[in-house]
Order: structure tokens, then C-alpha cells, then sequence
């Protein structure tokens, strides 16, 4: 790499860095080290006990009667992530390259679509749980009015399921379209132009030019979409399914709509206040991301587009 | 070819526009409602959204929810966009030991969201400090008990805009941003400023500063935009009505009473979506280029 370092003080350098670097120790690190030692003792969180007892909390986990649950979650969390990254990332490129297109009206489509784009996990479960109550919402009213039915959206384990994903899905558009848009700004308008006289047609070059030239903005938003599915999406969930309905056998050992991030806080904030077992849930999400930042490092950077510089 | 298809994009475009829109618009027709036109698939505009509004902000203490929120937002965006332009100078323009491995510290907490540090987090922040300075000597005299059992102090801080606050401030995100943008300011940049003898904080002022508007203005929404949005952590650690975020907030607006007023719920989700799309609108060239830029590397 390029190296610009032409100032000499030894001092200034770590004064520079040292706030940040007391905030990571205090707040990152150590808190991180804390759920390691967290998870290997038996801990209340409202008798403040704790307890040595190595590994037990894991192994409450993945066997006994227990591990029913957690597999569960694991596969839910895991499931409902690949719908929200595979369906939202899809529409998300085609609306962003449909709307970097030489029409007139360009400039307002793209600022139709993306204005959402600041909004919150919460407000979207909020909103799509006012319209969508089976009881008083709209949706309902409306499909009970026309087709005389009245679907028990947050009671009936799929629907419920498909409500969440829709909701996440709709949530992260508006940030989807933004970063799509931004580096479709780079893509050299010469390499369309030339597929275009060699006659090929538009969604060939859909195929062809935009997505392999978008794939390092696909990767950088497979991750931060990856994110909002593991943590974020927290808010939505709670205000709209608080994690249930149970699901029917063989998904009847938790809540169809609880992920791994809600399980932790049920287990340690919940009425059992078992934060080493939620600390070493936590410990186990933590080794996902791990491996998906990992992952995204090693390939993000390796499959990017071809030419232009 | 284009021409032909023209209508087609344009319907498209139009249908997915609506879609995106549509949940939002509802939102705001629906804080304009009486109550009996809330609950009816009505989506005429009604006369009561001052009303709403009024219920919203001072009954339901929306106010005081947004302006804890605005604080808190203000803080950490001012702050971990200061903090990392100086990781980010320290990174690129001094050299000193042990620098490669430093950065590697800080890129590692990519890895580690605050949401997974969540029930340790709590402790670290709730549990009081030692309280006598006997207490304090011996506990810094074990750091084999200080890392290895559980915490027995913390930072005191449930309850307390702190907590929402400071452990914000670092950012990994950011500090890379900074760096790979000060990379591609030519090196004669530096070295001229430095033959004409300006001080790294001269440098900082007049050349650093002026010449990232766009990764600072990229930062600042990203971060405005991220802590504005926060739902777990102020809902486990704020305990108290009168301190908590928006977000929280307005869950608690729909779980107060019998009956929800989603009229006032409406309005209030509705209000909420204001600061941040300020901040996006007024930045919204220089968050564009900020990505641009730093993506085209």
C-alpha cells in the first residue's frame, strides 16, 4: 500500500488513537471476554449468582431436552436471513438498474425509491402491525370485505413467518436501492453501450454486464443485510410477532419468528434472568459472524468486476 | 429498442415506487384520522392529524422521546465521526511501531455487533464502581479475577444517557472510511504542506478536513441514521420512562391503555421518520459521493 506517513512525532500518533482505543478495550474487548467467562457460569441476572460450571450452558444447548429450541432457532434465524438477503437483493438490483436508466424522469424514480431509506426496524413493525392486525388493520378489512376472509396474520405460525420476511424485505429497499444506485454510478456507460451494438439484448446485459460489475456492492450488502437479519431486525420482531406463534411439529419447540438475537434476550433478560446461557448463545452467534466477516473478506474482494480502471 | 420499452420501465418503475412508498403514506393518512376512520380501511385524509400530533407529542411523551433520542443521535454522530478522523490521521500519515497491528485491533471489532455483547454490555454498564478506594486497589491489583470471573464492577451507568452514548463512540467502520480516503490523497499534498512547515494540526485543518467533506458527510448519515434506529439496547438498559429513545418509545405508545390509539401511533411513527430524512436530504450529495469514492478502490 501507499504509504503517506511524513509526520515523525511519537507522541501525537497514539494520542490520536488512544480514545478510540479506550473505547474499544472498555466497551468492545472487555465486555467480549466478559461473555466468554459469562458463559461458563451458572449467573441470575436478578439473584446476581454465579456459579463456575464449564461448559454446561453449551451443552444445555445442542443435547437434552433443550436442544430441540436452540437447533430450531439456529435454522430459523438462518432461514429467515437467506430470504431477506436472496428476495430483498434481487429487487433491490433490478429496481436500482431499471432506474439508472436514460428514461426521462430518472432523477425523481431513483428519489422515490430510495427516501425509505432511513427508516427504522421498528417503525416498519409498527406500521405493518397496525395494518396488518388481524382484528382492526386495514389488510383484513379489506380482504374481509372482498373476499370474505380474515386471515389470523400474527397467530398462524406461516403466515406470521411471511409477514416478518415481507416486513425486512420492505424495510431494507430503500437502503438496498441507495448503495446499488451509488455504485451503479461507476459502471462506464461504454461497456452497455458496446454490448448494445453487438445486439445484446437488455436483460443479457442485466446478466451479463450489471450484475457482475455490481458484485462487490452484492457482497458489501450481503453482509450489512446478513447484520439486519441477525441483529437489527430485533426491533420489527418484537413489536410485530414478540417472537411466536409456536410452529407446527417439527418447528414446535420455540417461536417460528424467534431468532437467535431474541432468544438471548428471552434467556437473559427474560423471567429466568439466565444470562450465562444467553451469553453463551450469544458466543455462538458471535462465532457466525466471525466466519461470515471472514468470508467476506476472503471472497468479497476477490470476485470484483473486471477492467474499468 | 429503448424507446419501445419505455412504458414498460416506466410502469414498473411507478408500481415499485408505490410499494415502497405505500405502508408510509398509509402511516401519515392514518395520523390524520378520527378514531373511527383509523380502524376502516379509509384512505381519505382526515381533519384530526394537529390533534394526533398533540396527543402524541404531550400525552404520550413523544417529545420527550425524540429529544432524547436527537441527543443522543447529535452525540454519538459528532463524536465517532471526530474519533475516527483521528484514528484515521494516526493510521496514514505518522509512522510508528506496532502500527499493522493496531489497525488489526480495530478492524476486528467488525466482528463483534454491540447486539452480541449485549447481556455482558449490561452488566459492564449497570453494575456500580468499587466504592471506596480500598475496593478500587484491590481490584486492580487481580487482573487474573478482573479478566477471568464475572464482573464485579461496572461503569455505573444504567439509566443515564451515558450509557446510550459512549460505548458508540469507536468506530471501526469509520476508522477504515477515514483511512482509505486520506490513501488516495497524493503524498506531495503532505510532504508540501510539511516542507512549508504546517503542524499536523495546521495539516488537519486545512487540508485534512476541507478535503473529506464527503466521507464526513457519508459517515455522519450512516451513524445519525444507525443510532436514531436503535431498539435493543436502549430498551434493555433504559429503564425509565422519561429517558428512553424514540424507537422504544413507540412501543410503549401502543402498549399503553386498552384499546391502542393507533391514530397517535401512526402520527408518532410518522414523526419519527422527520430528523432522519433531514439529515439524509441535507447530505444527501456528499453521502452519494462519499461511497462513490471510497467504493471505486
Amino acid at each position: 500500500m501507499k504509504d503517506n506517513a511524513v509526520f515523525t512525532s511519537r507522541v501525537l500518533p497514539w494520542l490520536l488513537l488512544l480514545p478510540s482505543f479506550i473505547i474499544l478495550l472498555g466497551f468492545i474487548y472487555y465486555p467480549a471476554i466478559q461473555a466468554w467467562v459469562l458463559s461458563l457460569h451458572r449467573s441470575n441476572l436478578f439473584l446476581g449468582t454465579r456459579q463456575f460450571i464449564g461448559f454446561d450452558n453449551f451443552r444445555l444447548m445442542f443435547t437434552g431436552p433443550l436442544a430441540d429450541k436452540y437447533i430450531q432457532v439456529v435454522i430459523q434465524t438462518f432461514v429467515y436471513g437467506a430470504l431477506v438477503v436472496g428476495i430483498g437483493l434481487s429487487i433491490a438490483i433490478v429496481l436500482a438498474t431499471l432506474a439508472s436508466s436514460p428514461i426521462r424522469g430518472a432523477r425523481v424514480y431513483r428519489l422515490l425509491l430510495i427516501w425509505p431509506f432511513a427508516l427504522s426496524p421498528a417503525v416498519a413493525g409498527t406500521i405493518f402491525l397496525f395494518m396488518f392486525n388481524p382484528d382492526v388493520g386495514s389488510v383484513n378489512e379489506v380482504l374481509g370485505t372482498v373476499f370474505g376472509i380474515r386471515p389470523r396474520w400474527l397467530d398462524t405460525p406461516t403466515l406470521a413467518f411471511a409477514l416478518v420476511v415481507i416486513a425486512s424485505v420492505w424495510k431494507n429497499l430503500g437502503y438496498n436501492i441507495v448503495f446499488y444506485l451509488a455504485a451503479l454510478q461507476n459502471v462506464p456507460k461504454e461497456l452497455n453501450e458496446a454490448a448494445a451494438i453487438d445486439g445484446a439484448s437488455p436483460i443479457q446485459r442485466f446478466f451479463r454486464i450489471t450484475v457482475p460489475m455490481l458484485s462487490p456492492m452484492t457482497f458489501f450488502l450481503l453482509f450489512t443485510n446478513l447484520t439486519f437479519a441477525f441483529f437489527e431486525s430485533f426491533g420489527l420482531i418484537d413489536i410485530v410477532t414478540k417472537g411466536g406463534p409456536v410452529g407446527p411439529s417439527p418447528v414446535d419447540a420455540a417461536g417460528i419468528t424467534t431468532t437467535m438475537i431474541y432468544q438471548v434476550t428471552i434467556d437473559g433478560f427474560g423471567g429466568s434472568g439466565n444470562t450465562g446461557l444467553a451469553a453463551a448463545l450469544g458466543n455462538i452467534i458471535l462465532l457466525f459472524t466471525a466466519i461470515i466477516t471472514v468470508l467476506q473478506f476472503r471472497y468479497g474482494s476477490r470476485r470484483v468486476q473486471y477492467g474499468a480502471n | 429498442m429503448l424507446h419501445r420499452r419505455a412504458w414498460l420501465l416506466h410502469l414498473i418503475l411507478i408500481i415499485a415506487s408505490l410499494i415502497v412508498a405505500f405502508p408510509i403514506l398509509f402511516a401519515l393518512v392514518k395520523a390524520t384520522q378520527i378514531r373511527s376512520q383509523v380502524l376502516s380501511p379509509s384512505l381519505i385524509p382526515g381533519t384530526a392529524f394537529v390533534e394526533n400530533v398533540r396527543n402524541v407529542f404531550l400525552n404520550a411523551n413523544l417529545l420527550t422521546f425524540m429529544r432524547n433520542s436527537l441527543i443522543v443521535a447529535a452525540a454519538v454522530t459528532v463524536g465517532k465521526t471526530t474519533l475516527s478522523l483521528m484514528a484515521g490521521m494516526a493510521l496514514v500519515f505518522f509512522r510508528f511501531p506496532f502500527k499493522r497491528v493496531i489497525f488489526g485491533l480495530i478492524l476486528l471489532t467488525l466482528m463483534i455487533p454491540v447486539e452480541v455483547l449485549i447481556v455482558p454490555l449490561f452488566d459492564v454498564i449497570s453494575l456500580q464502581p468499587p466504592q471506596t478506594w480500598a475496593d478500587f486497589s484491590e481490584w486492580i491489583r487481580r487482573p487474573d479475577k478482573m479478566l477471568f470471573e464475572p464482573a464485579q464492577y461496572g461503569y455505573g451507568w444504567a439509566n443515564t444517557y451515558w450509557a446510550l452514548i459512549v460505548p458508540f463512540l469507536a468506530s471501526a467502520t469509520g476508522t477504515f472510511l477515514f483511512r482509505q480516503h486520506f490513501m488516495s490523497i497524493p503524498r506531495s499534498l503532505a510532504d508540501a504542506a510539511r516542507i512549508d512547515g504546517a503542524t499536523p494540526f495546521q495539516f488537519l485543518q486545512k487540508v485534512l478536513v476541507p478535503m473529506s467533506w464527503n466521507t464526513i458527510g457519508a459517515l455522519a448519515v450512516i451513524e445519525f441514521v444507525y443510532v436514531w434506529n436503535q431498539y435493543l439496547w436502549p430498551k434493555v438498559i433504559i429503564r425509565r420512562e422519561e429517558l428512553q429513545v424514540v424507537q422504544v418509545g413507540l412501543n410503549l405508545i401502543i402498549g399503553t391503555g386498552e384499546g391502542v390509539e393507533w391514530g397517535y401511533v401512526m402520527a408518532g411513527a410518522t414523526l419519527s421518520l422527520v430528523p432522519p430524512l433531514l439529515v439524509f436530504m441535507l447530505l444527501q450529495e456528499q453521502f452519494m459521493r462519499g461511497f462513490a469514492l471510497s467504493e471505486s478502490k
